[in-house]
């Protein structure tokens, strides 16, 4: 039976536009990243790369990413295991809730925690007052950094969890497993994947903050610099190679990430054809 | 009704909660969505109550932010629509076609969401500055991209290519060959089949995937400072209105002009969950 579409004049046209847009619009920018990072040898990279204040950048985006994954983590699980184990007055407001970081404008996600915990704000007065400053420090960053990448982990746990259904867990729970053990052995291989892409989704996003951050950081070279701010002071200096270089440490992330994602779901279709 | 159907509704229904943890999860939830999402909008109606209403109205309407908002919803409007269809003809080729190469480009579809957006910021803005390879080739022809309202369309359209075919795609791996073959035996054309057949079973899918990406790209900032020359009343979007205003301590400014990008874009938001849960009921023929 023919289908709309698959006359082999219109196959052709449609798969040529779609990867001339493609490559035009995204590969050439991905390639350019590279080419500018190494246009004047691979010395100059390497320079580039290494120098104190990019290392501090990089030391500073990984540390923060490495707090902000546990947290979204925990938070991510409880959320998914809550919305989808057990009905209750309130269920949707909560998933709607957890979409407002996707909603707010990083630059506005930034101001809202400048105004609560900066100097000025109630709790920021109150903190001050102990010598505590989080706005403008790492802790900041690290705070922020969790707002906007909060939903990704239960994004990704929620479909998957509703589709599975909680019948196996009830098996479980008959034959006499509790809590813990419960949610290690039954539910957690069930969703190990998809936690693994919620995890990898959580810190492409937060190595690559850059509005919120961009407001609640100062950008000051060595102390509170991160990579995104760090390429973009040597960028606005002028130093475009600099700044591709540091830009292309952020694109290798960004192509394992892409990796990742590709391999699992060959995963996913695997083993369905399994089934 | 599916047996997992039956059995999630037996346990809505009973008094008891057969699976642990309702607590905990309750408890983790709520305290963290209280303390990261909501908690921190009160630092800003605290410093919103410092202003008189007069007040308020004069920051929100003055002539260089109403520009940024014109050029903000614009330029998001125009990458909302070139993503429409952009998004639409990559879902079809993704989902219908075989060809060599479709798994990288599959692959290719989600950058723009991995790339962080400074990055994708400063390479646009090289790649369609005068000395880019693009600008070199598009300037000569009378086409500026860089550092006018265009360039800010495209890296808003470049940040936001994801939405739609990430939400048409699945809808068009869904659809029955029966529809096709329906259509096809009545001896309609390929092109009357897409109009009358194809795109209203999609319609809601685009309908979200572009309220989306348009809302993404009203807030975008990162992907969109760099290439747009922030010329005042020109090409300043609104988020950097909020940055300016912020570099000059004024924070009050600042929170203005911000209650107002968070007050469309939560709306907005609110709007694209009713309009999707509609439509998930209409497709699970009413329960859902």
């Amino acid at each position: 039976m023919r289908r709309i579409g698959d006359a082999p004049a219109v196959r052709r046209v449609l798969i040529g536009a779609a990867v001339v847009l493609s490559a035009l619009f995204l590969l050439l920018p991905l390639v350019a990243i590279f080419a500018q990072a190494f246009s004047q040898g691979v010395g100059v990279f390497w320079g580039n790369v290494s120098n104190t204040y990019t290392l501090h950048a990089i030391a500073l985006t990984l540390g923060v990413a490495l707090f902000t994954i546990p947290i979204c983590l925990v938070f991510g699980v409880a959320l998914a295991w809550l919305v989808t184990r057990f009905s209750f007055p309130g269920r949707r407001l909560l998933q709607t809730l957890i979409d407002i970081p996707f909603a707010v404008s990083p630059v506005v996600a930034g101001l809202i925690y400048l105004l609560l915990y900066g100097r000025n704000g109630w709790v920021g007065t109150w903190l001050d007052s102990y010598d505590i400053q989080l706005m403008f420090a790492w802790p900041g960053i690290l705070m922020v950094t969790v707002f906007v990448t909060c939903p990704f982990v239960a994004r990704e746990l929620i479909p998957l969890m509703q589709a599975q259904g909680s019948r196996e867990e009830e098996a479980a729970v008959t034959l006499g497993a509790r809590g813990w053990t419960l949610f290690r052995r039954v539910t957690l291989p069930n969703i190990r994947w998809a936690l693994l892409y919620g995890v990898i989704l959580t810190n492409a996003r937060a190595v690559g903050e850059f509005g919120a951050v961009s407001v609640v950081s100062g950008a000051i070279r060595g102390k509170t610099n991160t990579l995104p701010l760090h390429l973009e002071q040597l960028y606005q200096d002028y130093n475009t190679v600099g700044a591709f270089a540091s830009a292309s440490l952020l694109a290798l992330i960004a192509l394992l990430t892409l990796a990742a994602k590709a391999s699992l779901e060959w995963r996913a279709s695997r083993r369905e054809a399994f089934i | 009704m599916s047996l997992a159907a039956l059995s999630t509704r037996r346990i809505a229904a009973g008094q008891k909660r057969v699976l642990p943890g309702f607590g905990l999860s309750m408890g983790i939830s709520v305290l963290f969505i209280s303390l990261v999402l909501l908690l921190p909008m009160t630092g800003l109606f605290g410093q919103l109550a410092e202003l008189s209403l007069a007040e308020y109205w004069a920051i929100v309407t003055e002539g260089r932010v109403v520009a940024s908002y014109m050029v903000t919803i614009g330029a998001a409007a125009v990458a909302a629509m070139v993503n429409a269809i952009f998004g639409l003809l990559l879902a079809w080729v993704l989902v219908r076609y075989e060809f060599p190469g479709k798994r990288l480009l599959d692959a290719l579809m989600d950058l723009p969401f991995a790339l962080p957006t400074a990055v994708a910021g400063i390479t646009l803005a090289t790649l369609y500055a005068s000395s880019g390879w693009m600008g070199s080739i598009l300037e000569p022809l009378g086409f500026q991209v860089a550092y006018t309202w265009v360039g800010i369309a495209l890296a808003m359209a470049f940040t936001s290519i994801p939405f739609v075919v990430r939400t048409v795609q699945p809808v068009l791996e869904d659809m029955p060959n029966e529809v096709d073959e329906a259509a096809m035996s009545l001896g309609a054309r390929d092109g009357v089949a897409f109009r009358r057949v194809i795109i209203p079973h999609l319609w809601p899918a685009i309908v979200t995937g572009t309220g989306l990406a348009f809302v993404r790209s009203l807030g975008e900032f990162g992907a969109i400072i760099f290439i747009a020359g922030n010329t005042p009343y020109e090409t300043e979007i609104t988020a950097l209105m909020i940055f300016v205003k912020l570099q000059e301590y004024d924070y009050a400014g600042a929170s203005a002009i911000a209650s107002v990008v968070l007050f469309v874009s939560l709306t907005l938001l609110l709007a694209i969950n009713i309009w999707q849960g509609r439509f998930i009921r209409r497709l699970h023929g009413g329960k859902g």
